[in-house]
């Protein structure tokens, strides 16, 4: 086990670097200098020529791929050049709002997901089985856009049981738990959307798998009961594959957030990275990518070691 | 010879797919005694492991029970509640199967799997499971079973694994073991030590032992009496010591030339020419008569009955060998 | 054994992982045939069935968006401003601007269609070279082709695709390539690993020992294989990019207005949703219904191609 950990977090190193040579190469790719961009089309050639120097942009590429990395494993992502702070204090606190939004989608998912599918996979073919798996495929296919859209037509401006927009309600002197969970629970159930449906339909076929193994006839030849097979047998079996996948929807959650806080102006990191691309502040946009692919990967990485950790086939070696 | 412990009698196990439907046994009968061992033996697809499925009501949909009686002690098995039969499964009727590495759960260690049962028929605490599972592991002839216990399954070798199978089988004292091939997977002297092993438990505790299998020579090893099954049908049955000897029915006959024996190398085997006959669309005749040497038009006519010969003996043949 | 040069157009993608034809007569015989086993069994799954003739009714219907659509798409009428569905002459309604929303679909569903079909298609090309380089010939090349990729796969796809479509500015062509971008390493991985597992079976067949040249092997044996797999996964993806290429018109990173596609269709009518919700709705629906169709047609793809249930 420590041996398969120590091997699985060392291959994590050149993957990160990896991305950050992506995300850096990519703002390089931005049409146009990005001096000429800051300062404006009226700068003088001398002006423009001085900002290169001290962005360091004359220097030779690799030159400045490491004394952008140096800095940003300082924590400092340089300026935005669309409203002059230094990009960290920018991008944090978006950061947690977006941690927020995807700590309650990935809740809902594994509750809705978990539940429905361990119903539909142990009652395969049953009315429920058959409605509720022709409902995830359809909203599998829902774009989280569209559905949050719908739901704030229904629940916000039609029922008025939830917010429309926002993280907080403007006339509250504090903001409070309940309040936040109360905006929360719309952009939550779009984000979880998607994610929640194609859990449920892996938990079903990974329950479908393992209740169709010999060892569930053995068992229930030793007199268990088909309550204890499913919940103690079954799921301790099926739980490696749907940790997986739940681990990889966290990234998928992270990425859909951005959607849904487009749509429900929710100030998370993906609305910061819309309004960046709009305002063509890049350096925001950069940092915003590094930081949540850097969490997507460790979560990758932590679901990898759980996973292993519950195989006694990995955890003996 | 004590009394009836198991009484299978006119069993029909049949299968219903979407266009045919698969008669996987078709009026079985025959009866286990206590402290006996009777054998079923027959090609693979004759029905044998659906039928001892059935005793325990736990064959697989779309499987059936179509008709027929499973008296264990006296009482109709068919007609018991789920709940009965959970009672019974493990506890007085356990079973045994043939690939012991895909019937133990990978995910529980030997200790819990062993201990499962017997927190759940004897209401024992885990402490106490614990321990009689260390001493069911001795008793299966394992060796530092107290180390066992932690192991996974897939941390034993095959012939462990079948020893942690059947002392999972063992561990709630059951008054029938049903063994499903279970020494196929394994070599051959692992075998004879789990043949040694049944006969010496049998003679301790007095159970009687169903063993399927589709070899003759663990027949002629371990059992009192054989159960020749053939399409679902029983061909013969008797005391093995006279079966084998004066096989009545030609199948049974076949199926002894086509062993190899020991110490006459230069005979050549013989194989059974044919194929079983599609138990979806079964003759309606004898079902051996396809590939019988000796059929003529009326094995194939009508249905061929059991016989019993009055000397413990049945065959379903009209023209029996002897 | 003589491998004749059969050219390899189509029909590969039946072709099942099974032994391999040793001679050019076999080929040609069982081709056919191999096609008639696939229909048989896809045209078995009615759903499926369903659902193609659904993509390629909604396929012809934008390709003949010019013929079809009885307005302009992009010229609205302001007396009709968001009249609901049902309107005399206006099927599905007006949005916003009075612009006639069935014209719109039509001419909409080109854009919706190409964004996702192309980058598919030419992403898939991509991935089944480098899989099959990276799969065939292993070592180094495995692991700078595989590692780079890799790479790739640790992004959020999502993510990975706003911020390149984002940084490269609005506009179809950059939206294309940023999904073909993100495919990559995800149609790659298919191709790889269906490379890989082709390979080894052969290594314990004739071909190798025959003497084969490497060229051949890799044409004839090792590239219908993974053909197979990544059209499968392909066609699901189609559905999944139609979404995505959606939601970056959605973000107004697509097609610059007025001209339409789905995504900006919904993100229309955002203003209107209290007064008039069919202007977001109808584009949301069918955008749903075509991308569920491409999902459900690669599941029984891979059905009717998986020579295990086949029977």
């Amino acid at each position: 086990m420590l041996r398969y950990l120590f091997y699985r977090v060392a291959s994590i190193v050149p993957v990160l670097l990896g991305v950050s040579v992506v995300v850096f190469l990519m703002m390089k790719l931005v049409p146009g200098d990005p001096a000429e961009a800051i300062l404006g089309p009226a700068a003088s050639t001398e002006k423009i020529e001085m900002l290169r120097r001290s962005l360091g942009l004359d220097r030779p590429f690799y030159v400045q791929y490491f004394r952008w990395l140096w800095k940003v494993l300082q924590g400092d992502f340089g300026m935005s050049i669309a409203v002059n702070v230094p990009v960290a204090t920018l991008v944090w606190p978006k950061f947690w709002n977006t941690v927020l939004l995807t700590l309650g989608s990935l809740a809902i998912c594994v509750i809705v997901g978990l539940g429905v599918g361990v119903v539909s996979g142990t009652r395969q073919y049953s009315w429920f089985d058959r409605i509720s798996m022709s409902l995830t495929l359809v909203v599998a296919n829902t774009p989280a856009f569209w559905l949050g859209l719908i739901l704030m037509v229904v629940f916000a401006l039609r029922l008025g049981w939830f917010p429309a927009t926002g993280m907080y309600s403007m006339r509250a002197a504090e903001p409070t738990v309940s309040d936040l969970l109360h905006h929360m629970v719309l952009p939550a159930i779009t984000t979880a959307a998607v994610s929640a449906a194609i859990i449920a339909r892996l938990v079903r076929s990974s329950f479908l798998e393992v209740i169709r193994k010999h060892y569930i006839t053995a068992l229930r030849a030793k007199g268990l009961s088909e309550r204890d097979i499913v919940l103690r047998h079954g799921m301790k079996n099926a739980m490696p594959p749907i940790i997986n996948i739940v681990g990889l929807q966290v990234g998928y959650l992270m990425g859909g957030a951005l959607f849904t806080e487009v749509v429900f102006s929710w100030p998370g990191i993906g609305l910061q990275i819309y309004s960046s691309i709009v305002a063509r502040d890049l350096p925001v946009v950069q940092a915003a990518v590094l930081v949540t692919t850097f969490v997507f990967v460790l979560v990758n990485l932590g679901t990898d070691v759980v996973v292993a950790a519950l195989d006694p086939r990995i955890r003996r070696a | 010879m004590g009394q009836a412990l198991l009484e299978v009698d006119d069993l029909h196990t049949h299968f219903h797919l979407k266009k045919k439907t698969v008669r996987a046994v078709n009026g079985v009968s025959f009866a286990v005694r206590r402290g006996e061992i009777v054998g079923i033996a027959g090609e693979s697809g004759a029905g044998k492991s659906v039928a001892c499925l059935s005793i325990l009501r736990l064959v697989p949909s779309p499987g059936r029970i179509e008709r027929g009686r499973i008296l264990f002690g006296g009482a109709n098995l068919l007609t018991k509640s789920e709940r009965e039969m959970r009672e019974l499964r493990g506890q007085t009727v356990s079973m045994v199967f043939e690939d012991p590495l895909n019937s133990l759960d990978p995910a529980f260690t030997v200790g819990a799997l062993i201990g499962e049962a017997l927190i759940l028929h004897k209401g024992l605490s885990r402490r106490n499971a614990r321990t009689k599972a260390g001493e069911l592991l001795r008793l299966v002839g394992i060796p530092d079973p107290e180390r066992r216990l932690d192991n996974y399954p897939h941390e034993l070798s095959g012939g462990m694994q079948q020893r942690v199978m059947i002392a999972i089988a063992l561990s709630c004292d059951p008054a029938l073991l049903i063994a499903d091939n279970p020494t196929t997977a394994l070599d051959v002297t692992i075998q004879i030590q789990i043949l040694d092993l049944v006969k010496h438990l049998r003679d301790r505790l007095g159970m009687g032992v169903l063993w399927i299998t589709h070899d003759l020579g663990v027949v002629a090893k371990l059992c009192d009496r054989v159960v020749i099954m053939y399409a679902g049908e029983v061909m013969e049955q008797g005391d093995v010591y006279s079966v084998l000897k004066r096989p009545r029915h030609p199948y049974t006959r076949r199926l002894i030339d086509a062993l190899p024996k020991l110490g006459r190398p230069e005979q050549r085997l013989m194989p059974i020419e044919g194929r079983p006959p599609d138990p979806a669309n079964l003759p309606v005749g004898c079902p051996f008569a396809p590939r019988c040497q000796k059929a003529r038009a009326e094995c194939e006519a009508a249905e061929v009955p059991l016989i019993e010969t009055g000397d413990g003996r049945a065959v379903r043949c009209l023209f029996p060998e002897d | 054994m003589s491998v004749v040069n059969v050219p390899l157009k189509d029909g590969t993608a039946a072709a099942p992982r099974t032994a391999l034809d040793s001679a050019a007569e076999a080929r040609m015989f069982r081709r056919p045939s191999e096609w008639r086993i696939f229909w048989e069994a896809f045209s078995r799954d009615r759903l499926a069935l369903a659902a193609a003739l659904l993509i390629v009714l909604v396929c012809l219907a934008a390709a003949l968006a010019p013929v079809l659509s009885p307005y302009d798409p992009t010229v609205g009428n302001n007396d009709l401003r968001l009249a609901p569905i049902g309107t005399p002459g206006h099927l599905l309604g007006l949005d916003g601007q009075g612009r006639d929303i069935l014209s719109r679909l039509l001419w909409g569903g080109q854009v919706s269609l190409v964004i996702a079909l192309l980058p598919v298609t030419v992403a898939s090309v991509i991935s089944v070279v480098l899989g099959l380089v990276a799969g065939f010939f292993g070592g180094k090349v495995d692991m700078i082709i595989m590692r780079t990729l890799d790479v790739f796969f640790a992004f959020p796809a999502v993510l990975l695709a706003v911020a390149i479509a984002g940084v490269l500015g609005p506009g179809m062509l950059n939206v294309m390539l940023s999904i073909t971008i993100v495919l990559i390493p995800y149609i790659s991985r298919v191709a790889y690993m269906a490379t890989v597992t082709v390979k080894s079976e052969l290594f314990v067949d004739q071909a190798r020992v025959s003497g084969a040249r490497p060229r051949q092997i890799l044409l004839h044996h090792i590239l219908p294989n993974t053909l197979s797999p990544v059209i499968v996964y392909g066609s699901t993806l189609v559905g999944i990019m139609i979404v995505l290429g959606a939601g970056l018109s959605f973000l107004g990173l697509g097609i610059t207005p007025p001209r339409p596609d789905w995504g900006i269709m919904c993100s229309d009518g955002r203003n209107f949703l209290s007064v008039a919700p069919h202007v977001s709705a109808v584009p949301g629906i069918v955008l749903i219904l075509v991308a569920m169709s491409f999902n459900i047609v690669g599941d029984g793809l891979r059905d009717a191609l998986d020579p295990k249930l086949r029977r």
